[in-house]
């Protein structure tokens, strides 16, 4: 109950990916209030991140950014971007949680999103969310359809943070948005439910000493294979390998890199690689027709609707070549890559001198997740997924009334899987709220 | 301190020049390598079977003699040491295979033993930077490539000896000497082993293969802690000669002659005579004889 015993039908939604997006789209066109907090500067979480999605090869960004623009103007959605929940209080029709609002170094109330300082910052590193290979200022959004379209300044990155000269932005900023003395500021929001929706991460390529250690620069993992794959990436989508920039003529996938190998690394299966390493293929063969994929494999899951036709067309059609068997090694030779696999079908070694390599790598839980739980009073997995309180009948409750759990926070998930989970989340919260009249 | 000191078969016969040299340096770091008593072959496999345990008799008396001398136990050979160590590990941590195997031979061995590979006596007892004090003739300017081969690696949680896809710990070892340390991707490579007795041209195409690499990288000599390995990296260039023709062979040295030469050991003890392919002109040509 809220401070005068009356329960509070107001939800927040922690993460602010296509999960996160659906539960907070659901809960505010069916007349209940959201918070939606996201802890990088703009929502869209990873779906942004990708090129096409399986099976229907859709533009990523073209399906998403509309959700996000309908989440940033929603009259009953509020936005708490760059932020992070601190601690949580309280119970179902009443949690108090307290939000960090981290230091953006602008004053997002007056800019206006013109993007002046971000052309004009003199400092350049690489994206993180292209994966290391594009460059980002040390101003930024994190993508030209950023909602909300406000930047915000990385201190690392910052020359006026580091040698305390520049100040280029606050020179050219028109409106005076620019703040380099902002701290971070906490804020407290009532709620009556909560839905954790913070996603997944991937297990670094740097784990992989078979693999190089993530040390050979033309061996990436699939997300970086979307940010090259993207219109909006790095290459403006042309397949072009990091190192020197050719277009690569043999590319290997090896699916199952982490996942499914209880004695190294993680002994689930990470359910999308199947279908997105055969997407990645195909999508590589429309644009270099010259090119061969090859994809070593344990198993194909191609357990959705109309995914295994999707399989099928790429292997008969497309003529990517399947070679079911793990890759011991990978290691630079010149300018090419030796990939050392076998083919267990013909019980031979196979060799690939590849120009490229890309690794399925496996759906972990972010770092986070955990410390999140135990603030949320929730359990979590050895893994640190999410766990929901009953496998089968249960899906999205914990053991908390009010905190319910949606997207890849559980488990690895595909886009459609996520969302169906967190329309699931918000039926939940909308159910008990009107339990409540 | 002195260490106790396991040869094994190899080094009493084709690898005599790894044992000389190594005991020579020893005494020069100022240890000495107390050679066990009465010491049997380590058995030369590891069993892939785990029920077989007629095969871990040998490496296991070896082991519970070893004990009543002394608390470390050191090898040369990259095999033994693998047998060995491997043993040891299975004494220590299954009391029933224990228990058996000490009914068997008739002692009472708990696999409280250190074993530790001669370079590992040099790192960690030792230290490189105490080795480096101890060089005299630096191998300033030598391109030498750090072969590991398997057994010093593999299996990493029972050798647990140093990282098994990129380990350093040679490479360090080289460049204490002076050397510069050629990175090559075949340095982990199984050369071939006991292919080269029933089918030699499999542990041929090995050799040529890490050979290959190494040349290729930049190597002028390569460096090897294996008896087995040099059999087939050093000894057998003449048949990868015969098959490739255009192959250029190239000096095979156990680490402990290299180290020898650093130390400024004569060159008459470091047993060159024994090296297949001849590594004179090599260290004549770099000014280290």
């Amino acid at each position: 109950m809220g401070d005068n015993g009356v329960f509070v039908k107001r939800a927040m939604v922690i993460g602010g990916g296509i999960a996160g997006i659906s539960s907070s789209i659901d809960l505010g066109n069916g007349g209940y209030e959201v918070v939606l907090v996201e802890k990088l500067p703009s929502i869209g979480g990873r779906m942004l991140q990708l090129s096409e999605t399986f099976p229907t090869l859709d533009c990523a960004q073209c399906t998403l950014t509309p959700k996000t623009v309908e989440t940033g103007q929603h009259p009953r959605i509020k936005l708490l971007t760059y932020s992070e929940v601190e601690q949580v209080e309280g119970k179902a029709g009443n949690f108090l949680v307290t939000i960090r609002k981290k230091a953006a170094y602008v004053d997002w109330e007056k800019c206006t999103g013109c993007g002046l300082c971000q052309q004009k910052c003199p400092t350049k590193n690489p994206s993180e969310f292209d994966r290391g290979m594009g460059l980002e200022k040390a101003i930024y959004t994190l993508s030209p359809q950023a909602v909300p379209n406000k930047p915000v300044i990385n201190p690392s990155h910052c020359r006026y943070f580091k040698e305390k000269k520049c100040r280029v932005c606050e020179k050219i900023c028109p409106v005076g948005a620019i703040d380099y003395e902002q701290q971070d500021r906490f804020v407290e929001e009532r709620v009556g439910a909560i839905i954790a929706a913070v996603g997944f991460d991937l297990i670094p390529k740097e784990s992989f000493g078979e693999y190089g250690y993530g040390e050979v620069p033309d061996v990436i993992d699939g997300l970086a294979f979307e940010r090259l794959n993207s219109a909006s990436g790095p290459t403006t989508g042309e397949i072009r390998r990091p190192s020197d920039g050719k277009i690569p003529k043999e590319v290997v996938f090896i699916q199952c890199t982490g996942s499914r190998d209880p004695e190294r690394y993680m002994p689930y299966c990470s359910r999308v690689c199947c279908m997105y390493t055969a997407k990645h293929a195909r999508l590589y063969k429309h644009k270099v027709h010259d090119g061969q994929a090859y994809i070593f494999y344990m198993d194909i899951r191609s357990t959705g609707k109309g995914y295994e036709e999707f399989i099928q067309q790429g292997m008969e059609e497309e003529g990517i070549l399947y070679l079911r068997g793990r890759v011991s090694r990978i290691f630079r030779d010149g300018e090419k890559i030796v990939v050392w696999g076998v083919d267990t079908l013909t019980g031979r070694k196979v060799e690939v001198s590849a120009d490229m390599v890309v690794l399925a790598t496996a759906i972990i839980s972010q770092k986070d997740t955990k410390d999140l739980a135990k603030k949320l009073g929730i359990a979590a997995d050895e893994y640190g997924f999410l766990t929901e309180v009953q496998r089968k009948l249960r899906p999205v409750e914990t053991e908390v009334e009010g905190i319910y759990i949606a997207g890849c926070a559980q488990g690895p998930k595909d886009i459609a899987d996520a969302v169906a989970h967190a329309n699931a989340a918000a039926s939940k919260v909308q159910g008990l709220f009107a339990k409540h009249r | 301190m002195d260490y106790l000191y396991f040869p094994g078969c190899t080094l009493y016969t084709k690898a005599k020049n790894f044992d000389q040299t190594a005991r020579n340096c020893s005494l020069l770091l100022g240890f000495e390598l107390k050679e066990l008593s009465n010491w049997t072959c380590c058995g030369a496999t590891f069993p892939l079977a785990t029920d077989n345990l007629m095969a871990l008799l040998p490496p296991a008396r070896i082991l519970a003699n070893a004990r009543e001398k002394g608390t470390v136990l050191t090898t040369l050979c990259a095999v033994c040491f693998n047998v060995i160590k491997r043993t040891n590990r299975l004494i220590q941590g299954d009391g029933e295979k224990r228990e058996k195997i000490n009914n068997f031979i008739e002692k009472n061995y708990q696999g409280d033993l250190r074993v530790l590979h001669y370079l590992e006596i040099l790192k960690q007892e030792i230290g490189f930077s105490q080795l480096k004090e101890k060089v005299k003739k630096p191998l300033t300017g030598l391109r030498a490539a750090p072969y590991y081969g398997c057994m010093l690696l593999r299996p990493f949680e029972e050798m647990a000896f140093d990282d098994k896809e990129r380990p350093t710990l040679f490479e360090e070892f080289l460049e204490t000497l002076g050397a510069k340390a050629v990175e090559f991707p075949y340095k982990i490579e199984c050369c071939g082993s006991f292919q080269s007795v029933g089918s030699p041209e499999v542990a041929t195409e090995c050799a040529y293969k890490i050979l290959g690499s190494a040349i290729k990288s930049g190597a002028e000599v390569i460096v090897s802690t294996c008896p087995m390995c040099t059999f087939n990296i050093d000894h057998k260039q003449s048949d990868i000669k015969q098959k490739y023709l255009d192959f250029k062979p190239i000096p095979v040295l156990y680490f402990t002659q290299l180290l020898g030469i650093a130390m400024g050991l004569d060159y008459q003890t470091l047993g060159f005579e024994q090296n297949a392919v001849d590594p004179l002109p090599l260290l004549k040509e770099k000014g280290l004889l």
